[in-house]
């Protein structure tokens, strides 16, 4: 007979747990609230889901660093600390520009606003344990979510986006089920510091060595398609024109600063243990990704498929950083992240700002560069507002994203790629062209037609969201510092 | 008063940023006058400035991101201080000859702007802010080439950012590896300029860290073969883009390598000196020729001011105090000069509508004033003695006659193509009977024009005949600059090659 478990509560240590289950929680309340009473505005769900966001930041803030709990799956190190606040000051950021002046379908749904909390416990999640199982159950928890909500943007392209997303994502999740079963036959564990340790005893064994090539091209692949990199990008464009621009500003941040912690607990192990061609194959898909984007992203007609591969280009970005393992590596993966989230978070309101029922320039596009002309002549300090984040995302100082930039390019230097910086400059001068052009056709261009409606969907709330991300693009500098030392602080605690 | 970078610096953005409340009938007047206070503050500086000190004066340094080395720092010396008072001046000059009529609000907003942009190049001390004001410094000017510009605007204006901004991004990642050696080497991070100065690298590193700046400075200046964009920028850009690109933004490129390239790395510096000098002396006979065969006014002081820069280059690679003042000196003249005659054309081009010189021939007899002050500050370009204009480019050929003497009559040459294509110019435009009907009643000079270009003339001569009080300034700095280079250089030949020893004296 099997001796009956013991666990002692202290042991499993919950508080390890509380973020997650808060949101949780919060979608189940939200669920419950609707039950109880129909018909009630969005405004109220907005902003509940920013209370239940603004909670979790702050249980999430309150978490000791390096603890395990819960059956040691949970891994709170610096890592995943700084990773779950990105994942909720960008869900807190973004969630009100659900506040816009007109009526969209899926926001009349309380179930979006609850699907979207268990979304972000998911990314917790997933960036919270070193488990791949639970890993898995995140990534999926999240991505499952995020599926329906695209799908819920009531458009027939809005329905292709999901399904496609759903496909690859389908095909990415079992990737990923087959990477880690290898790992766990080869190893015997699928807890990432226990493979550490069997590997870094066998690594001399060829044979071995094979097999574990084969595990890590299986999650790279599955990593690939989430962080859409070249060539597994193929489905965001796509996925970005069907879902709605505030979704899709979500989108390009939060899903991949998740998928980034996951690759830097398992790539960042392989090159620990000195596999060096992991390191070459994140370097060649990195850089692969970043030009083969940029060169696609100069012939685009639409402005938000122009931000899609503009943002893949950014990912080929941070992925070379993470090639590098270093600390400063690391930190500028989640540097540039913090930073470039409110450029997009501005960039992406600016285009839901913009965004009438119907589309009135093209037959298939929303936003259609001649959408933009004259914009200045239409509403000068939007032109100029946006402007400021076309400029910050092609890396013009003082604003924000250049400081990632920087970032970056030192870390690549400090790791001996002076190449690798090369390479960086030269993609950001070819970016340079793409955004400028959306510059060119709002500053220098006459205006099509008469649109006296360009700002349809403004809304008081928006416009604070939009005041706020333009503070934060070009306050940069003076906050730079605070979040590269707190972020490098937190990195280095964690022994990346 | 301490802060009084600071204040030169951000004055103009605070400006800029209230300019938007003015309303636009009262705009032109709101822009002269922060101009004007602008260039007072800046004289200020000058009268404030100890002209015996060769060092850094009026020093401010804020800590901004210590973690990462960046700070505030700024910082001036001889060698600068005389690109800023031209700089405050150029801009007061041409928002006071401004004569675009459509979004005048605009344009003066966008003037102030990127009068902050070119002040805070000039005062930077650390390579950051210096590289942060440089590709800001871009926005304004991309903004005034395409608003206001002719019909190719747009591309000549894409053309110009994303040429200088690829540049530029080399640069960066220089700036950024010299950081990383500092920090290795010390322990520290620094982009303090001052902090780099001390550090002696192998010749290896400096070899290609003086590539990498020079790719970014080389296209500002620029340098054949990177000056494709400046005929496109300056055929397209209005009066006012033309005036502010070739007076103040080239001199961008040339400052920086006195600033960069020269101090820190010496001894690559002297082992570029042949493949530069002979780059420069391509610079200045191929686009004085390319001058020559224009048929547009505008395009043949386009390509002047291309060859103009080719004698400062020279000049700074002469690695001695004639050759480096000289160089400084004349991108003033340069700075100056090609600024008036940019005006000049935008006169004739607001009356006519057409920069083409066969479409003129005798404006002398019409607009007498005009023929004038156009006829001096072409001297002025050609190099006649006794105007600006020959100072530097005497002083450079001088200083560059000490490393080789077939080249600098190579470069002497320029004089002569020079005045060619000048008085070509001069005479088809200016001389021989009035055969065009819509030339006769040309109006002259009206009060605005003359007055924004009189004081141009007067300094024209004034430093063309006593040259003294800026280039002792100027000089003491260079002298201290070579000082530093010479004990610092670890090879023999680039210790032979820095002379430090002679003054400008004989000059004068």
């Amino acid at each position: 007979m099997l001796e009956p478990i013991k666990v002692s509560l202290e042991s499993l240590n919950l508080i390890t747990l509380a973020p997650m289950l808060i949101a949780i929680a919060g979608g189940l309340i939200i669920l419950s609230i609707d039950l109880l009473k129909e018909g009630l505005h969005k405004s109220l769900y907005v902003m509940l889901t920013v209370l239940i966001l603004v909670v979790d930041l702050l249980s999430t803030v309150g978490l000791n660093i390096n603890e395990r709990g819960f059956f040691d799956v949970m891994l709170i190190d610096g890592i995943s600390i700084v990773s779950q606040l990105l994942v909720i000051v960008g869900s807190i950021v973004f969630i009100p520009l659900a506040l816009s002046s007109k009526r969209f379908h899926e926001y009349s749904y309380p179930e979006f606003f609850a699907l979207f909390l268990f979304m972000v416990a998911g990314f917790q999640f997933m960036v919270a344990s070193d488990n791949l199982i639970l890993i898995f159950v995140g990534l999926e928890t999240a991505s499952l979510s995020l599926y329906t909500l695209i799908a819920l943007h009531n458009r027939s392209n809005s329905y292709e986006a999901a399904v496609k997303y759903f496909t690859m994502g389908a095909l990415a999740a079992g990737f990923f089920a087959m990477g880690s079963a290898m790992i766990y036959a080869l190893t015997g564990s699928v807890e990432l510091y226990k493979v550490a340790e069997v590997l870094a005893t066998r690594t001399g064994e060829a044979d071995l060595m094979i097999a574990i090539f084969g595990g890590f091209v299986l999650i790279l692949v599955a990593l690939g398609f989430k962080l859409s990199l070249y060539p597994f990008h193929t489905w965001a464009p796509d996925v970005y024109e069907g879902a709605s621009a505030a979704l899709v500003g979500y989108m390009s941040v939060v899903p991949k600063v998740a998928a980034f912690v996951v690759a830097i607990r398992i790539f960042g192990m392989y090159i620990d243990l000195g596999v060096e061609w992991v390191r070459i194959m994140i370097l060649v898909i990195a850089v692969l990704t970043m030009t083969l984007a940029n060169i696609m992203a100069l012939v685009q007609e639409d402005v938000k498929r122009m931000l899609a591969y503009s943002s893949i280009s950014h990912a080929g970005f941070v992925m070379a950083a993470l090639a590098l393992d270093t600390t400063e590596g690391n930190t500028s993966i989640f540097l540039y992240y913090a930073l470039f989230m409110f450029t997009n978070l501005g960039a992406f309101a600016m285009l839901w700002i913009s965004r009438h029922k119907m589309r009135r320039f093209n037959n298939r596009y929303d936003h259609p560069y001649e959408k933009f002309a004259g914009f200045i002549k239409i509403m000068p300090i939007g032109a100029v507002i946006m402007g400021l984040f076309m400029l910050s995302l092609a890396g013009v100082p003082p604003f924000s994203v250049f400081w990632g930039k920087i970032y970056v390019m030192q870390a690549a230097v400090n790791a001996g790629y002076i190449w690798l910086a090369v390479v960086m400059g030269l993609n950001s001068a070819i970016a340079a062209y793409y955004y400028l052009k959306l510059v060119v056709y709002m500053f220098l261009k006459d205006p099509v037609k008469d649109v006296d409606t360009i700002y349809y969907n403004i809304s008081r709330p928006l416009m604070v969201i939009i005041g706020f991300a333009t503070v934060a693009t070009v306050g940069a500098i003076f906050y730079v510092q605070p979040l590269v030392s707190y972020i490098y602080y937190m990195i280095s605690a964690s022994g990346y | 008063m301490d802060y009084i970078l600071s204040i030169l610096v951000f004055f103009p953005a605070i400006a800029g940023l209230l300019g938007f409340v003015i309303d636009k009938d009262s705009a032109r007047v709101y822009g002269i006058t922060v101009a004007a206070i602008e260039f007072f503050l800046s004289l200020w500086l000058w009268f404030s400035f100890d002209g015996t000190n060769a060092g850094m004066q009026f020093v401010e340094l804020i800590p901004v991101i210590p973690d990462f080395g960046v700070n505030y720092y700024l910082g001036v010396d001889g060698i600068s201080l005389f690109i800023i008072l031209m700089t405050t001046m150029m801009t007061l000059i041409g928002i006071m000859s401004l004569s675009v009529k459509e979004n005048v609000k605009n344009m003066i907003i966008t003037l102030l702007f990127l009068e902050m942009t070119m002040v805070g190049v000039f005062v930077s001390l650390d390579a950051i802010i210096f590289y942060l004001f440089w590709e800001l410094s871009l926005v304004p000017m991309l903004y005034i080439i395409g608003a206001w510009g002719g019909s190719l605007r747009v591309y000549a204006a894409v053309k110009f950012f994303l040429y200088t901004f690829a540049g530029s991004l080399i640069m960066l990642v220089g700036m950024l590896f010299m950081a990383y050696t500092y920090q290795s080497l010390t322990g520290v991070w620094s982009f303090a300029l001052t902090d780099w100065y001390a550090l002696v690298l192998p010749v290896s590193y400096q070899m290609w860290l003086f590539a990498a700046f020079f790719i970014g400075f080389a296209i500002k200046v620029p340098m054949f073969p990177f000056h494709t964009w400046l005929p496109y920028a300056h055929g397209q850009a209005p009066t006012i883009g033309s005036v502010i690109l070739a007076a103040v933004l080239l001199k961008m490129g040339t400052y920086g390598f006195v600033r960069f390239s020269l101090p820190l790395f010496p001894d690559a510096a002297v082992i570029w000196i042949t493949p530069i000098a002979v780059l420069s002396i391509i610079m200045i006979i191929y686009t004085a020729m390319v001058a020559y065969a224009q048929k547009d006014m505008k395009q043949v002081i386009a390509y002047s001011s291309v060859s103009h820069m080719g004698i400062v280059m020279l000049g700074i690679f002469a690695m001695n105090a004639e050759g480096i003042g000289g160089s400084v000196f004349q991108m003033l003249s340069h700075g100056i000069v090609s600024g008036a005659l940019f005006m000049l054309v935008g006169v004739i081009y607001d009356r006519r509508h057409t920069k083409m010189m066969d479409e003129f021939g005798g404006i002398a007899a019409v607009m007498p004033k005009y023929a004038v002050i156009f006829g001096i500050m072409l001297m002025a370009s050609v190099g006649l003695p006794l105007t600006i204009g020959f100072v530097g480019e005497f002083l450079v050929l001088i200083g560059f006659y000490q490393v080789s003497p077939i080249m600098t009559v190579l470069a002497g040459t320029s004089i002569i193509i020079g005045s060619v294509y000048m008085l070509t110019l001069f005479k088809k435009s200016f001389f021989g009977p009035v055969t065009k009907e819509e030339n006769k009643n040309l109006k002259d000079l009206d009060a605005k024009e003359t007055w924004s270009l009189i004081p141009l003339v007067a300094i024209v001569v004034w430093l063309g005949v006593y040259p003294k009080p800026i280039l002792d300034p100027i000089d003491n700095s260079v002298k201290a600059m070579l000082n530093f280079m010479d004990e610092k250089a670890i090879t023999q030949e680039a210790k032979d090659m820095i002379h430090v020893a002679k003054s400008t004296k004989e000059a004068k």
